[in-house]
C-alpha cells in the first residue's frame, strides 16, 4: 500500500475505534464553534484570532479560535447534555515542534457523576482499544513524583532548591521568575522522558498553582483534582474533576488576565457565557482532553507528529 | 545589538553566549500542555569546541554571534600566526595556533581553507578535506609489495604523520582525508 494511503487509514482507523468505544459507553457525540468572542485566559496558551465581518457585526467582531472546546462543551453540560465527546480542532499560537503544531485535533470528553479517578480508568480502557493491547497502569500523584525523583515536596520546595536541581540534572538555563516555570523544566527535561515506559502513567493531584480549571481538593486545598497521562515519554492527556464554583472560576480568569498583564501578554475576553453556565449549574463532572495525533503517533511507533499529521504547519 | 529570539532558533545559527561565538547544532521546542515553553538546544562553541546544551525559555532573546565563514588562501607563517587573503577583497587574516588547530597539520602555501571569523577576526580554520603531500620520511618498505595490506608511517613535508602502504616511498605524493587523517591513494605528477 502507499504510504500516504497508509497514514490517512490509519488515521480514520483510530476515529473509528474512538467513536466505537464512546458509542457503546452511551457519549454523545457533540459539535461546537472553532470560533468564539471569548477566550481561555491560561498565561501559557496563546489563542489565534481572525475576523468576522458582515451581517450582524457590520463594524467588524474578532474572533479567537479555539484552544479546546471546553467551554463550549461545559455549556451543553450545564444545558442538561449528560455524557458528551468531541473530536475537535483546536488551534494554539506559537506552538510547532516535533510534538507539536499550531493545529491539532483533541479528543475531549466529559463525564457526569465521575470523578478525575473514575475518569483515569475510562482513559485507560479507552488506551486499550486504541493501542489493542492491555498496559499496566501506574498512578502516582504530582507530589509523590517529585518527592520520589528528587528528594523535596513541590508544595513546599523554594526557588534557591529548584536551581540547584536543575543543576545536579545537567540544565543550564537562565533565570526562570515563577516556581511553576522551574517545575515545567524538571517535569518536561527530566521526569517526563521517562514516564510511561512500562505502561501507561497517570499523575494526579497537581498543585493548587497549575489548578487550571480543577477543583482544589476540599480536605488539602493546596492541591487540585488534576491528572495527566503519559506514556512512553509522551504527554498524552490532561483532565480535571471540574471546576463548577462561577465565583471561584471568574476569579482565576481574572488572575490569570493579571499574570498576563505582568508578563507582557495580551488580556483576553472573559467567557461571560460560560460562567453565566456555571452560574446555573454545572453538573458534578470529571473531563479530560487527549491529544489524537499524539496517539496516533505513538499507535504507529513513529516519533514526530509531522509523520501522522497530514499537513503540517510548514506544508499546509 | 543583534539579537534573535527562540522563534528564529534553527541549525547552523550563530549565537554569543557567555562571551563566546557559539553554532546551533538542534533546537528542539519542549512545551506541557498548561506551562511554560521551552527551547533545548545542542551548541557547539567555535572557540573550543565543546559542545553544550542550553535551555531557553520560549520568546527570550539571545545576543547573535557576528561570525561568518570565509574561503581565504594561506599565504604563510611568521612562526608566531599564520596569514590568510581573501582572494576578492585581498583582505589579509592573520590565525593564532588555538584557531589553527589541526589544520596546520595539513596545510601549505596557497590552500584555500574555510575560516570562521568573529568580529572579523579567525577564530577557527578548516583545513580542506582532501589535501595532497609530498612524504619526506618513511621506511623503503618492499618495493615489490603493492597489496597495500600492514602499511607503514610516512612523514609528510607539513610534518604530519599518517599510515601509508609499504609500497609508497619518499619523494611520491599521496591524497589523504584531512577529517580522519587517512591515506587514500598515491598521486602522479
Amino acid at each position: 500500500m502507499k504510504p500516504l494511503r497508509e497514514k490517512l487509514l490509519a488515521r480514520a482507523q483510530l476515529l473509528a475505534t474512538v467513536r466505537q468505544f464512546f458509542q457503546r459507553r452511551g457519549v454523545v457525540e457533540v459539535c461546537t464553534p472553532v470560533l468564539s468572542q471569548a477566550a481561555g485566559t491560561d498565561p501559557s496558551i496563546e489563542p489565534l484570532h481572525t475576523r468576522y465581518t458582515g451581517p450582524a457585526y457590520p463594524q467588524g467582531l474578532e474572533l479567537f479560535l479555539q484552544t479546546s472546546p471546553e467551554f463550549a462543551m461545559k455549556r451543553l453540560l450545564a444545558g442538561g447534555s449528560g455524557p458528551i465527546y468531541q473530536i475537535a480542532q483546536v488551534f494554539r499560537d506559537g506552538e510547532y515542534g516535533s510534538r507539536h503544531n499550531p493545529e491539532f485535533t483533541l479528543l475531549e470528553w466529559y463525564r457526569p457523576g465521575l470523578d478525575h479517578h473514575d475518569l483515569m480508568k475510562e482513559v485507560a480502557a479507552l488506551m486499550y482499544a486504541c493501542l489493542g493491547e492491555e498496559l499496566g497502569v501506574e498512578k502516582i500523584s504530582y507530589t509523590e513524583l517529585f518527592e520520589r525523583q528528587f528528594g523535596w515536596s513541590p508544595l513546599q520546595v523554594e526557588i534557591r532548591q529548584l536551581e540547584d536541581t536543575a543543576v545536579l540534572c545537567g540544565i543550564e538555563t537562565g533565570n526562570l521568575e515563577y516556581r511553576d516555570q522551574w517545575l515545567d523544566l524538571l517535569m518536561s527535561l527530566v521526569i517526563e522522558p521517562n514516564l510511561g515506559k512500562q505502561g501507561l502513567t497517570f499523575i494526579y493531584d497537581y498543585p493548587a498553582s497549575q489548578a487550571s480549571l480543577a477543583r482544589l481538593n476540599p480536605e488539602d486545598p493546596r492541591i487540585a483534582s488534576r491528572f495527566e497521562l503519559y506514556y512512553q515519554g509522551v504527554e498524552l492527556a490532561n483532565g480535571f474533576h471540574e471546576l463548577a464554583d462561577a465565583a471561584e472560576q471568574r476569579k482565576r480568569f481574572v488572575a490569570e488576565n493579571h499574570q498576563r498583564r505582568q508578563r507582557g501578554l495580551r488580556q483576553l475576553p472573559i467567557d461571560e457565557n460560560l460562567l453565566d453556565a456555571l452560574e446555573q449549574g454545572l453538573p458534578d463532572c470529571a473531563g479530560v482532553a487527549l491529544g489524537l495525533d499524539r496517539l496516533l503517533m505513538l499507535r504507529l511507533g513513529k516519533t514526530t507528529l509531522d509523520e501522522v499529521l497530514t499537513f503540517s504547519l510548514t506544508k499546509a | 545589538m543583534a539579537t534573535y529570539s527562540t522563534n528564529e532558533f534553527r541549525g547552523g545559527l550563530k549565537l554569543l553566549l557567555d562571551g563566546d561565538p557559539c553554532v546551533i547544532i538542534e533546537n528542539e521546542f519542549v512545551k506541557p500542555g498548561k506551562g511554560q515553553a521551552f527551547n533545548r538546544v545542542k551548541l557547539r562553541n567555535l572557540k573550543t569546541g565543546r559542545v553544550l546544551e542550553k535551555t531557553f525559555k520560549s520568546g527570550e532573546s539571545v545576543e547573535a554571534a557576528d561570525v561568518m565563514d570565509r574561503d581565504l588562501q594561506y599565504l604563510y607563517n611568521d612562526g608566531e600566526y599564520w596569514y590568510f587573503m581573501d582572494n576578492d577583497s585581498f583582505e589579509q587574516y592573520q590565525a593564532d595556533a588555538h584557531a589553527m588547530g589541526d589544520a596546520v597539520k595539513w596545510i601549505k602555501d596557497q590552500d584555500v581553507c574555510n575560516v570562521t571569523l568573529w568580529n572579523d577576526a579567525p577564530i577557527l580554520v578548516e583545513a580542506p578535506n582532501f589535501v595532497v603531500l609530498e612524504i619526506t620520511d618513511t621506511d623503503p618498505g618492499l618495493k615489490g609489495d603493492t597489496s597495500g595490506g600492514g602499511g607503514k608511517p610516512a612523514t609528510l613535508e607539513t610534518g604530519a604523520v599518517v599510515r601509508v602502504p609499504l609500497f609508497v616511498q619518499i619523494g611520491e605524493k599521496v591524497k589523504v582525508d584531512t577529517r580522519k587523517g587517512e591515506y587514500i591513494n598515491r598521486v602522479k605528477d
